[in-house]
Parts: C-alpha cells; sequence; structure tokens
C-alpha cells in the first residue's frame, strides 16, 4: 500500500504535468482577459485563448505561451475542474446505504460507491472502513452534471492513514508535479516522505519525522509559488541545500 | 468636447482628471481572488469566492454558474454611522454590479455553481461603486474565472454646466446652478459598450454622449492600472510574498 | 481557501504535534503570529484600525453617535461594539441571520472593555437623562485565519484609543466635515485585551491559525486590564463541550499575565 500511493500520482494524465522543464524554452508573459497575444491567421488558439479576426486574445488571467503555431494560456489561479482519471484526495462527508458522499473541495459532490471499493465491505460495518472526516485518495471515474463518481480500485488509492494534507491553488498542481513526476519525485527523495498529490490541490505528505514532512510542505510551497520562474528544478536544487 | 479645459475644481483637478488611483490583489488570502482598488479617499475591496456549491437547489442553473454580487459599506465608511447589514440602496447596487461584470465573465464552464463577488467599502467618499467594480473585476480576474475582458468604471458627471470626472463627495453635494450630476459607467476595456450606467442630476440630452464618451477615455487609464497590477502580481518578489503570509 | 472541514488525519497529527510542543508554523504552543497594527482605516471614522496576527485581519471603526441615557443610568452614555462576519472573509461565513460566532464575537469583546472601566460612561453625558454619546465599536474580519476574538479585541482597543469627540456645529450637529482633536476619555494606563487559549488532547495552544482553531476541542477565553497597575482578568467564558482541568486553569493564569505585557508593549509602542 506504501508504496502503491507513492506512484499515485502517475496515474494523472499526460495533459495535466508541467512542461515548462522541456529541452525547448518557450516564452511565457502575464497576460489579462481580452489582451491581444499575437496577431496572425496561422496562430491556433488552444486553451483559454480566442480569435478575433487577426488576433488571438486571452480569455483569462494567466501566462501565455506560444508553442509554435499553438497560443495558449496557462492558468496560475483558478477552481479543479475534475476529469475522469484525475485522482483527488478528499474527505468523508457523510455515510449513505450505498456508498460515501466525499467532499473533493469541489462545487458538486463526490460520491464512492460500496462496490467501488478494492474489497468486500459489509453494509453494516461502512464506517470501520471508512468513517466521517476520514481522508481518501481517490480516482474520478466518472463525471455528470449533477455529481462525479469516485472509485478506490486502482494503484495507490485508498484511506490515507497518518501525515497531514494540506492544500495548494490546483492550477498549480501540473507545476508540483512536474515534467513526468520528475518535481515531485525531487522532493520525495530530498526528504524521504511519502506524497500524494490530488488534482484538486489537496496534497498527503506522511514522512518518518515531522521535520521532514514540514520541509515537504514548505518545497512544495515554494515551487507553487514559483510561477515566472524557468529552469525550477536547478533552482529547487538550490533551495534544498539552503534549507 | 464639452469639458472646459480651464475649469478648476475645489482639489485642484483639471475636469478630465480622476482622483489618484491604487490598486491591489490578493488582499484577502481565503479569497480565490480578491483586489482594492481606491480613487482617492474611496476605497473598496472585493473577494471572489467559487465556483462553489449554490444553495438553495432550486437557484442552480444546469447550464451556466451564477454570478452573485454584494455590495455594502462598512459601518464607519460614512459620516454618520450606517447600521451594519445591507439596505435597499446596498442592494441596488449589488444588482446593478452584478450586471456591469457578467457580460465578461464566462459562467458556461461552471453549471450549477455559483461565483460569489463580495465588495465592501471602509472609506467612502463618492465614486464607491465605480471602486468597487474596478476591484471586483480584478478580483475576478485572480480567481482565475473565465472572461473576456477586464470591466473598467468610473463616474463623470456635473457641477452646474461644467463636466468634470470622478466626483468627490464635496462635488456631489455641489448645489449652484444646475447642481450636481452624478453618472457612474462601466464597461468592458476593449469594447465601446457600456455595462453600466446609474445617473442621478439634471444633464442635457447632448451632453449624455459627451459623458460617456469622456468616461471610455478615463476608463483606459483605469485599464493600464488594473493590468499592472495584476502583471505585477505574478513577479517573484510578489509571489513569494504571498507565499509567506 | 478552501471550505473543506478539518479531516480526522489533521486533528489527529495536531494532537500528537501539540503534545510535542510543535506547531506547522514553527511557533511555540503559547506564541502569537506577527502582530501588526495600523490606523486611519477610515478617515470618516472618528477612530479605526486594522490588526493583523498572521494571515488573520480584523478593521474596526469608532464612530460616535447621540444617544439617549437607559432609564436606570440617566447620567451614563452608551457604550455599543456590534460584528459583521463579512462573507468577504471566510468561505464559512454566510449572508443571513447572525449563527452563534457572531452573536458571541462582539459580546466578548464588550464585556471585555466594559468590565475594565476603561471607558468612564459619565463622561459621555451630553445632557444628563436626555442627550448622551453613543460608541459604537464594529468589528469587521476581513481574513479568518483563526482567532478572531483576540484580534478583534486588539483593533477594538486601538482603535478606541485613537478615537475623538466628533465637533458640533452651530446647530448643535455633528459636523463630519473637520476633525476634531478631543480624544474620547479614556483611563490611560487601562488596555482591556483578550486572550483564548484551544485545547486539543491534552495541550493548550494560543493564537490558532484556521487548522488548529478547527481541530481544537474548546476555547476559554479571558478579557484581562490592568487595575491600579496590577493585571486584572475582566471577563471568562468557556467554549464547547470540553472541560478545563484545575491544572489546565492554573497554567493559563501563569501564562495570561506574560502574554497581557506582551501584547500591552507592542499595543503602546504604536498608540
Amino acid at each position: 500500500m506504501k508504496n502503491e500511493i507513492n506512484e499515485a500520482h502517475e496515474a494523472v494524465e499526460d495533459n495535466s504535468t508541467d512542461s515548462s522543464n522541456s529541452s525547448e524554452p518557450v516564452e511565457r508573459r502575464p497576460i489579462v482577459p481580452g489582451e491581444v497575444i499575437v496577431s496572425g491567421e496561422d496562430f491556433l488558439p488552444g486553451d483559454g485563448t480566442r480569435r478575433d479576426g487577426e488576433n488571438v486574445l486571452a480569455n483569462r488571467f494567466g501566462l501565455a505561451e506560444i508553442s509554435g503555431r499553438v497560443v495558449k494560456v496557462i492558468p496560475i489561479f483558478g477552481a479543479f475542474i475534475p476529469r475522469k482519471g484525475n485522482v483527488i484526495i478528499g474527505r468523508v462527508a457523510d455515510i449513505n446505504f450505498s456508498g460515501w458522499m466525499i467532499d473533493i473541495d469541489y462545487a458538486s459532490s463526490a460520491f464512492l460507491g460500496i462496490e467501488e471499493c478494492p474489497r468486500f465491505i459489509n453494509r453494516n460495518e461502512m464506517d470501520q472502513f471508512l468513517a466521517i472526516g476520514d481522508v481518501i485518495a481517490a480516482k474520478i471515474w466518472g463525471v455528470k452534471s449533477k455529481g462525479i463518481d469516485l472509485t478506490l480500485k486502482g494503484k495507490g488509492l485508498g484511506k490515507l492513514e497518518g501525515g497531514f494534507i494540506f492544500r495548494t491553488i490546483p492550477s498549480r498542481v501540473p507545476r508540483v508535479i512536474g515534467r513526468e513526476g520528475s518535481m515531485i519525485t525531487l522532493v520525495k527523495e530530498k526528504t524521504s516522505c511519502q506524497i500524494t498529490v490530488g488534482q484538486n490541490g489537496w496534497i498527503w505528505i506522511k514522512g518518518e519525522k515531522i521535520e521532514d514532512e514540514i520541509k515537504a510542505r514548505k518545497a512544495i510551497e515554494f515551487i507553487a509559488s514559483q510561477v515566472l520562474v524557468s529552469g525550477l528544478t536547478e533552482k529547487m536544487e538550490e533551495w534544498f541545500e539552503n534549507n | 468636447m464639452a469639458v472646459k479645459k480651464d475649469f478648476k475644481r475645489a482639489d485642484g483637478r483639471k475636469a478630465e482628471d480622476a482622483r489618484p488611483m491604487t490598486a491591489k490583489v490578493g488582499v484577502i488570502p481565503n479569497a480565490d481572488g480578491s483586489a482594492m482598488f481606491a480613487f482617492g479617499d474611496t476605497v473598496a475591496i472585493a473577494a471572489v469566492y467559487g465556483p462553489r456549491k449554490l444553495h438553495p437547489q432550486h437557484m442552480q442553473n444546469p447550464t451556466k454558474a451564477v454570478l452573485r454580487c454584494n455590495y455594502d459599506l462598512l459601518s464607519f465608511s460614512v459620516g454618520d454611522r450606517k447600521r451594519p447589514g445591507p439596505n435597499r440602496r446596498a442592494q441596488e447596487i449589488s444588482k446593478a454590479i452584478e450586471w456591469a461584470l457578467s457580460p465578461v465573465v464566462d459562467l458556461s464552464l461552471f453549471p450549477n455553481t455559483v461565483i460569489d463577488v463580495q465588495i465592501y467599502i471602509l472609506q467612502a467618499d463618492a465614486g464607491t461603486r465605480t471602486a468597487g467594480i474596478n476591484a471586483a473585476s480584478m478580483a475576478l480576474a485572480q480567481a482565475g474565472i473565465p472572461m473576456t475582458d477586464l470591466v473598467c468604471s468610473i463616474a463623470v458627471g456635473k457641477n452646474d454646466t461644467n463636466l468634470i470626472v470622478d466626483l468627490s463627495k464635496g462635488e456631489e453635494d455641489f448645489e449652484e446652478g444646475e447642481g450636481a450630476t452624478d453618472f457612474a459607467v462601466a464597461k468592458p476595456a476593449n469594447s465601446s459598450s457600456f455595462s453600466l450606467m446609474q445617473m442621478d442630476g439634471k444633464i442635457s440630452p447632448e451632453l449624455v454622449p459627451e459623458a460617456t464618451k469622456l468616461a471610455s477615455k478615463v476608463c483606459e487609464e483605469i485599464y493600464e492600472i488594473q493590468k499592472k497590477t495584476l502583471k505585477d502580481s505574478l513577479l517573484p518578489s510578489e509571489q513569494e510574498k504571498g507565499a509567506k503570509k | 481557501m478552501s471550505s473543506m472541514e478539518v479531516t480526522n488525519l489533521t486533528r489527529e497529527k495536531l494532537r500528537k504535534m501539540f503534545a510535542e510542543g510543535k506547531r506547522f508554523d514553527g511557533r511555540k504552543l503559547d506564541e502569537f503570529r506577527d502582530l501588526k497594527i495600523e490606523f486611519d482605516v477610515s478617515n470618516q471614522a472618528e477612530g479605526s484600525a486594522r490588526v493583523r496576527l498572521g494571515k488573520t485581519e480584523v478593521v474596526v471603526g469608532i464612530k460616535l453617535g447621540f444617544g439617549e441615557p437607559y432609564p436606570d443610568s440617566p447620567d451614563k452614555g452608551n457604550l455599543m461594539v456590534s460584528a459583521d462576519l463579512l462573507p468577504l472573509a471566510s468561505p464559512r461565513f454566510e449572508h443571513g441571520p447572525p449563527g452563534f460566532n457572531a452573536i458571541e464575537l462582539p459580546r466578548l469583546v464588550d464585556r471585555a472593555i466594559r468590565a475594565s472601566d476603561v471607558i468612564n460612561l459619565s463622561d459621555l453625558v451630553i445632557e444628563e437623562g436626555k442627550k448622551v454619546w453613543t460608541v459604537f465599536v464594529d468589528l469587521y474580519p476581513i481574513n479568518d485565519d483563526g482567532n478572531l476574538i483576540d484580534a478583534a479585541s486588539f483593533g477594538a482597543i486601538a482603535a478606541l484609543k485613537k478615537a475623538v469627540l466628533p465637533l458640533l456645529d452651530k446647530d448643535g450637529k455633528i459636523d463630519h466635515k473637520t476633525k476634531s482633536t478631543n480624544p474620547v476619555p479614556l483611563a490611560k494606563d487601562i488596555a482591556p485585551i483578550s486572550f483564548s487559549f484551544f485545547k486539543l488532547g491534552d495541550s493548550l495552544i494560543l493564537d490558532p491559525t484556521r487548522e488548529e482553531q478547527e481541530a481544537s476541542e474548546a476555547r476559554i477565553t479571558f478579557g484581562i486590564s490592568t487595575f491600579e497597575g496590577k493585571p486584572m482578568v475582566n471577563s471568562c467564558q468557556k467554549y464547547g463541550e470540553d472541560l478545563f482541568s484545575q491544572e489546565e486553569i492554573e497554567k493559563a493564569m501563569s501564562l495570561l499575565p506574560v502574554k497581557f505585557e506582551e501584547i500591552n508593549k507592542k499595543l503602546k509602542s504604536v498608540l
């Protein structure tokens, strides 16, 4: 279980990892909604942008990035938007006859059905498996207009025991994970902590010593704060030498 | 234009000058987005929470989020203490602010939810709703809400027959000749259309378009301040400050 | 900030950490966050202050208005402390009728001020039996990251100490345009403030963050000031279902004067 949880972040989709450490450096600059990012018919408006005649405009506040022909705005702030396959961290809010209501810090509620547990759970003993206030790492398998469906079937999913959780801005999660998990792997190595990063911005840390756990949290908070920095891996190596 | 270039105002401003403007984002760490905007002695703060759950359920819209604005004065922001809690004036202004902001906010991504915009006035010296809209627009952007544009807002108006920008309380109370006219205007920065128009006073029909034209001009200045404030908030020094807070 | 409630995980973690004398932010259990006090939040107020305790922020404004004395005290002015938990300050605060916390906050601040006798209400009479000053102390949390009560109490006394009596115009009405320099009459050497001890497991902590406060099981708030130069407890209120033991009360009472001295020094340095 321990090792599995360690790997949970790798279950996230490719589009939610950060491309800032890619081999080709791309220019990023702050942009506000309504501002022209670039002019020209050749450019393709991507996430957070729209075309207006010759121009590609920003549809949100963030960092404008032009990568080849594709123009997008990388969000710096903003709510979690649930997608199928996302690993999230949530709190058990209620129990009913068929499963658990999970608070995943999102505008609609999430449901974990009893049949989505990795083993058989007796309906009379549901709160022995998950009680109100408990914390789980779960995966989203369905997003409907009235709610979100979760499962615990999968690598690294289940009730989280020990350690603690804290929140970062959901749109900073890709940065925290890094390209192919490089950033979070670095933090794990340097602090010897188990870490699970939920796409909803909640992060679980568990280490041998509280000092290690606090260091891991500070490192992650630092990574999340470095929105305009390139070469973050080197900067983090340096950070660990000084902290 | 009907602005008299040589018209001197009590505080020494020229007719088309707004009071000194200051702005800041991230002033309320709990909020998803927040900002302060001041015109001289008028100080507004705004916080955005959401998208989040909307109760009661029957108010939910299955096709988009609901934008809900709330504007109010703190009790000690005005001369005679204002009783805490919203009165009719505050309720009307809240709704007008909602209409001023909603044309630029893309609510379609978050069905059944609410985006709450909370605006409070710490210190009032006229122009509170316009300062509030400028703050709220920045707070919405900072919250990462999808938007097509920022919204800028300014009051134009008149003292007697003189067209002036950003009336102070003293100018709002002006009583000679045609008296005081206060005309609060808001518009998406990159548009030539208006999303808020609220006016009291006496103004001739041919002067109304002059007034809105003047407002558009001042909105350009406001837009520059909003842009700079938002962008500067991403600079590494500001971010580290935020992280430490 | 998230609206997620505190989890079992966090509560257990904090319980263990507090038992070892540790906190996430590195503070000692009885250590306050960085306290910052500014004045003149609103030039329309007769006095105002902004208090920051870490990320917690409260603004307090003092207004004076004409009032009628209560029939049983014709020779006394009025003190009225109110609070509005603005939905701006926390995802936890909602519009609508005030909940218990919104009712309790101003009452605790009110009692600490009143019982300390920092304001002699007899000094606020304009015309005995007919017209008196009402001193309004309005408390507004701007960002709630825990310990609002203590922060509000610091803000209330800071704003009061800076407050002035309004000037009257020739018709006897309040002149809002001219700023007076007459201070609201207060006992110079008295500065009532409150300290809230929060309990989790067997540990007592001061100045909790929101997370620590939500994880705690009970709270006890003491109003303290000075009487004839010595520390004097003026008010007390326990909150929550958990009990406080004799030992815990003794522990709190040994800490209280030390903390009072510390915050008082800070207050004096800015006033």
